[in-house]
């Protein structure tokens, strides 16, 4: 784990944003570099209906506490979603719009990026944002068949060979062969029943050795089996309306976060789906996107269309146990000394902070994969704020 | 004092008697008086006659005791001039004359009196000269009286000391007759039943055998006797173990036997075991009345029956034990209180059952009556038996039994109050299904309200008997202090109040938000009587209740205000549900009608769509809905053409600015305006937040919750030219029809220009209907 952000950067309040920027089209994809471990890398798309849409490359120069931007043309369309490879930092799938007349259709396809802006490699650093690259397309995930597609899912331990999209009632498991630059259907399944259905997210479980996936349609949440793409459980009504988004808890296998339009936040164990474990109610709006901390579960992300982020402790059902042992020469040299009883009593689950820099309704959120105290935000009108979570809570989890 | 004694002279000066000529009959009476008493030797010093200052010894003082003529003389003659010696001289011849002149007065009155006391003296004297003769022959004939009655008591002499002797003679004959006959006076006795008398006998004679035992026919008889009282105790004890003729005559044969020297302590378990199987059987017979169904008698029968039956047997027992067995000390008290406790016991645990078949009743008088009777009577023995402590173990049982009613009479008010709920939701269906226009809504919360109170009262009213004055448990510590505040306050009434408050919660967290199991009128309903409760109600109940039931316990109670903050927090929570509610319906309608229509292919609007007519419907149902129930509310102040506003605003240059990315070349945006521009729309619209207690609140909250669920939906469409134009009618539509219901027009305005300007992002041949063609066909409807 790396820890940055100790350096010399001027003394920031916990709720100032560490950086904001603004993008100059509307966007809805946000996404972390997932490969990338060592600099601070998120992936914008934007949405425009008439000019070229382009894939942002955010880097963060924590140290310097400068952001710096590369501009990716994506000329195929309107950018619904994206996601980045677990295995190869230039390899990322977007979700897109096809501009037509008469019909509109959201397809999928596989992209690598150019070397030079792969991380790690800034030769021009300061004014790439003028100059476009482009995408190198490797692969469409040929969906003409199935429908729309709503995302895309890349195995999360996987050697990223794998990749599963959901394409209005279909789940599909695609299998990326980058030789022929095809990929290929290798299983799927869909969903039947009366009326229209379609999965509105999914995510992929990283545990099981890669082999559940969870998808949401409408007010359900469905567990899959990706070897035999059968259904594992089902959770029905799990939101009084739509289910906007999911994702696993990274170190407890069974847990799960879900948010929806009834303004919600719910945590399941799939082991028993009747009742949530846990239901909070913080937003005033629909929640679009929620996402567990990489490293410390308790930590939990939410992004609404009341154009808040919260940011939340949810310390009772995460896997670090309650009252940490508290080494006290550790914490001599810091600047505030926590009493000791205050690491006896079981912390509460609790709101750490609220942050209203956004305007419009913030459709994603996601944390840093590199430094798991840095999560950025995207909201409607292309602000992307780049947040940090508050020092004091900082310590006390690490410490 | 010459002067004085010879009247009032015509040169009295100032120093004569203040009295004046009336004064001057009595003093000279008095001074005859006083001469009279001086004669006879009286003492005249208390006269009050004798002026004042003069010395009675004064020998110059010629009417004192101690006159002395010489010593006068002397002085009148060395004092006086002759003029005045002449004059004293004259006056006091004047004076004798008088005296003389009343002398002889006196003695002419006096003479006759004198002549008879001499006659009356006279014919004393002969008397008395008879009566010494009479005298005299009495003592002789006394003398010889005495003289005969000595002879005759000595000649008597001889024969009384006889008399006695024969007399003792003869009483010894009768106690010896009486020992004689004892054996068959005993047996006589037995035989007829006398045992009292048999033993009266037998205890009078023991002594006497006891004591000449030695003798051989005494022994017999001795021994005879003991056989006979062998008998007689045996059938005594016959008597007493057959047992059916009731204690007193039990408590008699005991008596008996240990008149007779049984061994008390036998006895005293003896007649326990007795009094056992007597009181078990009556236990019994209250059993069989508990019996296993319903035909028991009601339960104020079952107590009057337990009271006397048991009750009364035990009293029975234990009185006529302590008379028994008085002598057996604290071993004794403590085997009867054992005894006591034990039956005790048994009779708590039947009456106990029998108030358990009761539980379920809801008349409280019968119950409260038949306490008190139980109460009652358990008193008496209480404080005969205060050891078994039986009077505490009742107050326990009314005790318990009153909590028992408490509880459930705070069932019996939850259950009313979910039957009214459900008699409200009735309500609300069955017009709905007749079509007629929505239910009074106002009336129903009335007869809601009215019918939770009347339950209140209804149940304070019975509650209230446990604490009436002739009820006799209802001096008990229990009933004054803790029945009252923490039993019927906070047990009852605060208790309901807060289940109350949390049935009404309950239905903003059902799980069924999508269904709406409830029906929103009913959470409105709800929300209105909660805060009624606030305002009002709880204060008239609570105040009610601390009137009846005189609550003098110190412990905590909740304070009223705590009560009003909770009631307030449901009907805010219920009002906001409703918004919530309300909202969703609207906003599904909204959504379906964004979601399942193509708008890249749809045709040049030609109307409003039917959905928006059916939202405003809607909405304005609600508003009456609402209005029903709740103040208008406030709003801002309008502006004058509010109705009249178009949408012309969407081509307005504030529009163009916001959205300036869409329509210019220049790819990059220029930031610092649009941030600038949208600071004119900072302010945050909370979609989901919080109503406050009006009408114009709850409309503007569905209103919000519809038009952003619009918004968000719109966002995820792609729009053709006439798709958006069609988006352009409808929000034109809506403006027209929505801002009246909201507390701030510009919020409708707002949303709807979002909703437009989204539409024409998602739009990549985004043209603009003309804002009166827009205006002409929201016009034809």
């Amino acid at each position: 784990m790396t820890v940055k952000g100790m350096g010399p950067h001027p003394p920031l309040m916990a709720f100032n944003p560490v950086f904001c920027l603004k993008l100059s089209s509307w966007a809805r994809a946000l996404t972390p570099q997932t490969a990338e471990t060592d600099a601070i890398r998120f992936l914008v798309g934007t949405q425009s209906l008439k000019y070229d849409n382009q894939i942002h490359i955010i880097d963060f120069d924590d140290e310097n506490n400068i952001l710096n931007k590369n501009v990716l043309l994506h000329q195929v369309g309107e950018i619904w979603h994206i996601s980045t490879s677990p295995a190869d930092r230039g390899v990322l799938a977007t979700c897109y719009n096809k501009p037509s007349d008469s019909k509109v259709l959201t397809c999928a396809a596989v992209w690598r990026m150019p070397k030079e802006l792969e991380p790690g490699s800034h030769e021009s650093p300061d004014d790439s944002s003028s100059t476009a690259h482009s995408l190198e397309l490797l692969c469409h995930l040929d969906n003409t068949a199935h429908g729309s597609t709503a995302c895309v899912m890349w195995e999360p331990t996987g050697d990223g060979k794998k990749v599963i999209s959901l394409a209005d009632n279909h789940i599909l498991l695609w299998d990326l062969q980058e030789s022929s630059g095809r990929a290929v259907l290798s299983s799927s399944a869909s969903l039947e029943g009366k009326g229209q259905l379609k999965f509105t997210s999914g995510r992929w479980s990283p545990h099981h050795t890669g082999t559940q996936v969870a998808t949401a349609n409408d007010t359900t949440i469905r567990g899959w089996d990706t070897r035999s793409m059968s259904q594992i459980y089902c959770i029905e009504n799990a939101h009084g309306q739509l289910v906007r988004d999911l994702d696993f808890n990274p170190n407890k296998q069974y847990y799960l976060a879900s948010c929806g339009d009834d303004c919600k936040v719910r945590f399941w164990d799939t082991r028993s789906v009747t009742e949530p474990v846990k239901t909070l109610e913080e937003h005033s709006h629909w929640v679009w996107s929620i996402r567990y901390n990489h490293s410390h579960d308790q930590l939990v992300l939410t992004g609404s269309s009341d154009s808040r982020v919260i940011l939340s402790n949810m310390v009772s059902i995460s896997s670090e146990p309650f009252g940490h042992l508290v080494d006290d020469d550790d914490l001599s040299d810091q600047e505030e000394r926590r009493p000791e009883e205050k690491s006896q009593e079981p912390p509460q689950d609790s709101v750490i902070a609220t942050y209203e820099e956004h305007e419009d309704s913030v459709y994603a959120v996601d944390w840093s994969s590199a430094d798991p105290w840095l999560f950025a935000s995207l909201s409607y009108d292309g602000r992307l704020v780049i947040n940090r979570v508050p020092r004091a809570l900082k310590y006390h989890i690490l410490l | 004092m010459a002067a004085a004694a010879a009247g009032p002279g015509p040169g009295s000066g100032p120093g004569d008697s203040p009295e004046g000529p009336e004064a001057e009959a009595p003093e000279r009476r008095r001074k005859a008086h006083g001469m009279l008493k001086l004669y006879y030797g009286l003492s005249e010093g208390e006269t009050a006659g004798r002026p004042p200052g003069s010395d009675p010894l004064d020998p110059t003082d010629l009417n004192g005791a101690h006159f002395d003529p010489e010593v006068y003389l002397d002085k009148l003659r060395r004092e006086c001039p002759l003029a005045q010696l002449m004059d004293s001289e004259t006056d006091m011849v004047r004076q004798i004359r008088a005296l003389d002149s009343d002398m002889q007065t006196l003695v002419y009155e006096n003479y006759n009196k004198f002549i008879s006391a001499t006659d009356t003296i006279r014919k004393m004297k002969n008397d008395f000269r008879k009566m010494e003769d009479e005298m005299d022959r009495l003592a002789t004939n006394m003398a010889v009286i005495t003289d005969f009655s000595a002879r005759i008591s000595a000649t008597l002499q001889d024969r009384h000391e006889r008399i006695t002797k024969l007399a003792g003679v003869h009483a010894l004959l009768r106690k010896l007759q009486f020992l004689f006959e004892l054996p068959s006076r005993l047996t006589q006795c037995v035989e007829l039943g006398a045992y009292g008398q048999a033993v009266r006998y037998q205890g009078r004679a023991r002594a006497v055998l006891q004591q000449y035992q030695h003798l051989p026919s005494f022994r017999a008889i001795q021994d005879d006797c003991q056989v006979i009282t062998a008998r007689l105790a045996q059938q005594l004890r016959q008597r007493f173990r057959e047992g059916g003729s009731g204690a007193p005559e039990q408590a008699e044969c005991v008596e008996l036997l240990l008149a007779l020297g049984e061994p008390a302590e036998e006895l005293c378990a003896e007649f326990l075991a007795h009094a056992r199987g007597r009181l078990e059987a009556e236990l019994r017979s209250l059993e069989a009345e508990l019996g296993p169904s319903p035909p028991a008698p009601d339960v104020l029968e079952f107590t009057d029956h337990g009271g006397s039956g048991f009750v009364g047997g035990l009293c029975q027992v234990a009185s006529a034990y302590q008379e028994l067995f008085a002598a057996q000390g604290p071993a004794g008290a403590e085997k009867l209180a054992a005894f006591t406790r034990e039956l005790g016991g048994r009779y708590f645990a039947l009456v106990e059952r029998r108030l358990a078949q009761e539980q379920g009743s809801g008349d409280n008088s019968l119950l409260v009556r038949a306490l008190d009777r139980f109460h009652r009577r358990l008193r008496a023995p209480g404080a005969l038996l205060a050891a078994a402590g039986l009077a505490e173990a009742a107050t326990e049982i009314v005790e318990r039994v009153a909590r028992e009613r408490l509880g459930h009479h705070l069932q019996g008010l939850r259950a009313a109050f979910l039957g009214c709920l459900t008699d409200v939701r009735q309500a609300l269906a069955a017009p709905r299904l007749a079509g007629k226009e929505g239910p009074g809504l106002a009336e129903l919360l009335a007869n809601v309200a009215s019918s939770i109170l009347s339950h209140i009262k209804a149940s304070l009213a019975a509650v209230h008997l446990f604490t009436a004055k002739e009820v006799s448990f209802s001096n008990k510590p229990y009933f004054r202090g803790e029945f009252c505040s923490q039993g019927v306050r906070e047990g009852l009434i605060v208790g309901f109040i807060r289940s109350m408050c949390q049935t009404a919660q309950s239905f903003c967290d059902s799980p069924g938000e999508k269904g709406g199991a409830t029906p929103p009128a009913l959470l409105l309903l709800l929300s209105r009587l909660c805060l009624d409760y606030e305002t009002a109600t709880i204060s008239y109940i609570l105040t009610l209740t601390d009137e009846q039931f005189l609550v003098q316990d110190q412990s905590p109670v909740t304070p009223v205000s705590t009560l009003c903050a909770e009631a307030r927090e449901t009907a805010r929570r219920l009002l906001t549900h409703y918004v919530k509610v309300q909202g969703l319906v609207i906003s599904q309608m909204l959504r379906k009608s964004v979601e399942t229509r193509d708008w890249l292919s749809t045709l040049e609007p030609r109307n409003v769509r039917a959905v928006m007519k059916r939202v405003v419907e809607d909405t304005t149902a609600i508003d009456v809905q609402v209005g029903l129930l709740y103040e208008e509310g406030v709003r801002k102040a309008q502006s004058s053409d509010s109705s009249k506003r178009t949408f012309s605003v969407y081509s307005s240059s504030r529009q163009q600015g916001r959205y300036a990315p869409s329509y210019t070349p220049s790819a990059p945006m220029d930031t610092n305006l649009l941030s600038n521009i949208q600071k004119l729309f900072s302010e945050r619209i909370d979609v989901f937040s919080p109503v406050e207690f009006n009408k114009v609140s709850v409309l503007t909250g569905i209103i919000k919750i519809s038009l952003k669920t619009l918004l968000e939906c719109v966002r995820l469409r792609t729009f053709g030219r006439f798709g958006l134009q069609q988006v352009q009618v409808d929000c034109h539509f809506l403006q027209l029809y929505l801002w009246r219901f909201v507390a701030d027009e510009e919020l409708v305005h707002l949303l709807l220009d979002e909703v437009v300007a989204s539409a024409a992002l998602r739009c990549p041949d985004p043209v603009p209907m003309e804002p009166s063609v827009v205006e002409v066909i929201c016009e034809r409807g």
